[in-house]
């Protein structure tokens, strides 16, 4: 390269800097660098009323796990706090699945469309997925409560002679996230599914494949990268899930989202509210990792 | 003699039928919520007839109306100022050949869309608190930068891509005949990245617009958006003017989408 070649280049690596500059700041500030503080505060002490103060403890760190038993003063786990986390990467888990069970038909479906009535379908599954979560929570909840529609429905063509209780029950907040998180799976299905050389499963058909083994030894293997990246896309706002279990959870069954927003609440611990945020990221980071692994591995193979 | 060639070979036998479930059960709680909003009688499963009077309750409501009005500043707000710092980061890293630190910005780009969004709000939490004592300064501020914040990896996507779909030979012909650096970007790359700039500022709108969880944990008092305000509403008893609201915030969701999908439509 000669020296005026270098130049430029340099000049453009430090325009590209001066012009992501603004947008890192406002992360930083705003995104990244609280993340930072929250570390920090999870090695304090809780103030009286909520807030913390500036001494460092260990005691927040040891909540997530322990906790000392109320009447010898030992200290033995917080099976409160694990059953929560279990519950949530259980939740979580079944709600990937049930997901991809439902999602998967649909994305195919969308994708064998004529190059039109595609586009058409394909809108229908995004609108859900940019309107708010909240409305849609609302939205289902109106149909499963005691007095909702689905009760009323069944009620009155006297398949049921009481409602169904599900409002506040583990099979409410999984019909709930289903509904929520769906559109999540079907988009990145549906975008492998698209690329799929449909010309694969007549040779597979040629070959005296089944469809079941068309389907098990051809399509889920070469749509695997859409099948992880979806699952990662449910999974991870499932476990952080708020608002959702917030409404068809009640009180009762809390998920970490809730559990963390109560220390910070009526719990007035904030340092522990803080290490179980550390906890939740420390988790999702993995299963980041995971994916990011098995797709660059995915990368070399294909 | 009959060919057997009458099945479609992409054809997975039961898929119609569980898409068109799958369709059914997406739409038909949004469609029972909208039609509820227009109930005559107060309850949300009993039907009494057509009404607006649920519309009527909701925007006589002092509440509402400060909600509606926070919404629509912090969503502008969050929207122009998240756009602005999206393009600028999308001219800074397209079209121009790959240095270090590039996936560094990427990663920093798109890591509000990696972390949950409860653990967000609490850091956001607990920086606020700490700015709002010491400074005494709590206005909409706060929300606007944080919902910025996140709305950045939601405005950059489409510009970025729009960028993409452009190439430099307008900008070279431009700069060869005697245009400045800034009077390149002002007459040639700007009007050609416009409608990405515009879908991306739909999309943060929208996006600032549905959040819940951050508004909840950042806002001080009387600062309550559409969604913190509904939120609020489920512990007392779930009132029809809730639906009228959804309705309409749902109503406003489906015409940026739409201008959003016009505006990214026919691009080669």
């Amino acid at each position: 390269m000669s020296p005026a070649e270098e130049t430029a280049v340099r000049d453009q690596v430090r325009s590209a800097w001066y012009l992501s500059a603004p947008a890192l700041a406002v992360l930083t500030l705003a995104a990244v660098g609280p993340l930072l503080i929250v570390l920090v505060y999870s090695f304090l002490t809780p103030g009286t009323h909520g807030n913390i103060e500036w001494i460092f403890s260990l005691e927040g760190w040891r909540g997530v796990l322990f906790e000392y038993d109320i009447f010898d003063d030992t200290l033995k786990l917080a099976d409160g706090n694990l059953t929560i986390f279990w519950r949530s990467v259980k939740l979580s888990f079944v709600t990937t699945v049930l997901t991809f069970i439902v999602g998967f038909p649909t994305a195919w479906f969308i994708a064998t469309r004529p190059t039109k009535a595609r586009a058409a379908w394909l809108f229908l599954i995004t609108i859900p997925f940019w309107t708010n979560l909240l409305i849609r929570t609302f939205a289902i909840n109106q149909i499963i409560r005691n007095e909702g529609v689905l009760n009323t429905l069944l009620l009155k063509a006297g398949v049921i002679s009481t409602p169904i209780q599900l409002t506040y029950t583990d099979t409410a907040l999984l019909i709930g996230m289903v509904y929520v998180y769906l559109p999540l799976m079907v988009l990145p299905l549906f975008a492998t599914i698209d690329r799929f050389d449909m010309r694969l499963l007549e040779a597979g058909y040629d070959l005296y494949a089944s469809r079941w083994q068309v389907l098990r030894r051809v399509i889920l293997p070469i749509i695997k990268p859409g099948i992880i990246a979806g699952s990662i896309l449910v999974f991870i706002p499932c476990l952080g899930a708020y608002v959702t279990p917030r409404i068809l959870g009640g009180g009762k069954n809390m998920m970490i989202g809730n559990f963390i927003e109560l220390q910070f609440g009526q719990g007035k611990n904030w340092p522990l509210g803080a290490a179980l945020s550390v906890a939740l990221l420390v988790i999702v980071t993995i299963a980041l990792l995971v994916y990011v692994r098995t797709i660059s591995g995915e990368r070399k193979n294909g | 003699m009959a060919r057997r060639r009458d099945f479609a070979v992409n054809d997975l036998p039961g898929a119609t039928l569980i898409s068109m479930l799958v369709f059914i059960g997406l739409y038909a709680p949004i469609l029972v919520l909208i039609v509820y909003s227009f109930n005559a009688g107060d309850s949300v499963a009993k039907w009494q007839g057509w009404s607006l009077d649920w519309y009527r309750t909701a925007w006589a409501n002092d509440e509402v109306k400060a909600a509606t009005w926070v919404s629509l500043v912090v969503a502008t707000g969050a929207a122009v100022l998240s756009t602005a710092l999206a393009t600028m980061a999308a001219l800074g890293t397209t079209r121009r050949p790959a240095f270090r630190g590039q996936t560094f910005i990427y990663v920093m780009i798109n890591q509000p869309l990696m972390v949950p969004e409860i653990v967000t709000a609490v850091a956001l939490l607990l920086v606020t608190a700490a700015i709002k004592k010491a400074t005494g300064y709590s206005g909409l501020g706060y929300l606007i930068v944080a919902h910025a914040a996140f709305c950045i990896p939601f405005a950059y996507l489409p510009i970025r891509a729009r960028l993409e779909g452009m190439d430099l030979t307008l900008e070279t012909a431009a700069s060869d005949l005697y245009a400045s650096r800034w009077q390149t970007f002002r007459r040639v790359t700007l009007p050609l990245l416009m409608p990405g700039i515009l879908a991306g500022a739909m999309l943060a709108f929208v996006t600032s617009l549905d959040d819940v969880v951050i508004t909840e944990f950042i806002k001080s008092p009387g600062q309550d958006t559409l969604p913190t305000y509904m939120l609020g509403q489920l512990r007392r008893a779930m009132k029809p003017d809730v639906n009228a609201i959804s309705t309409l915030l749902l109503a406003l969701t489906l015409v940026l989408l739409s201008a959003f999908f016009l505006l990214t439509r026919n691009r080669k």
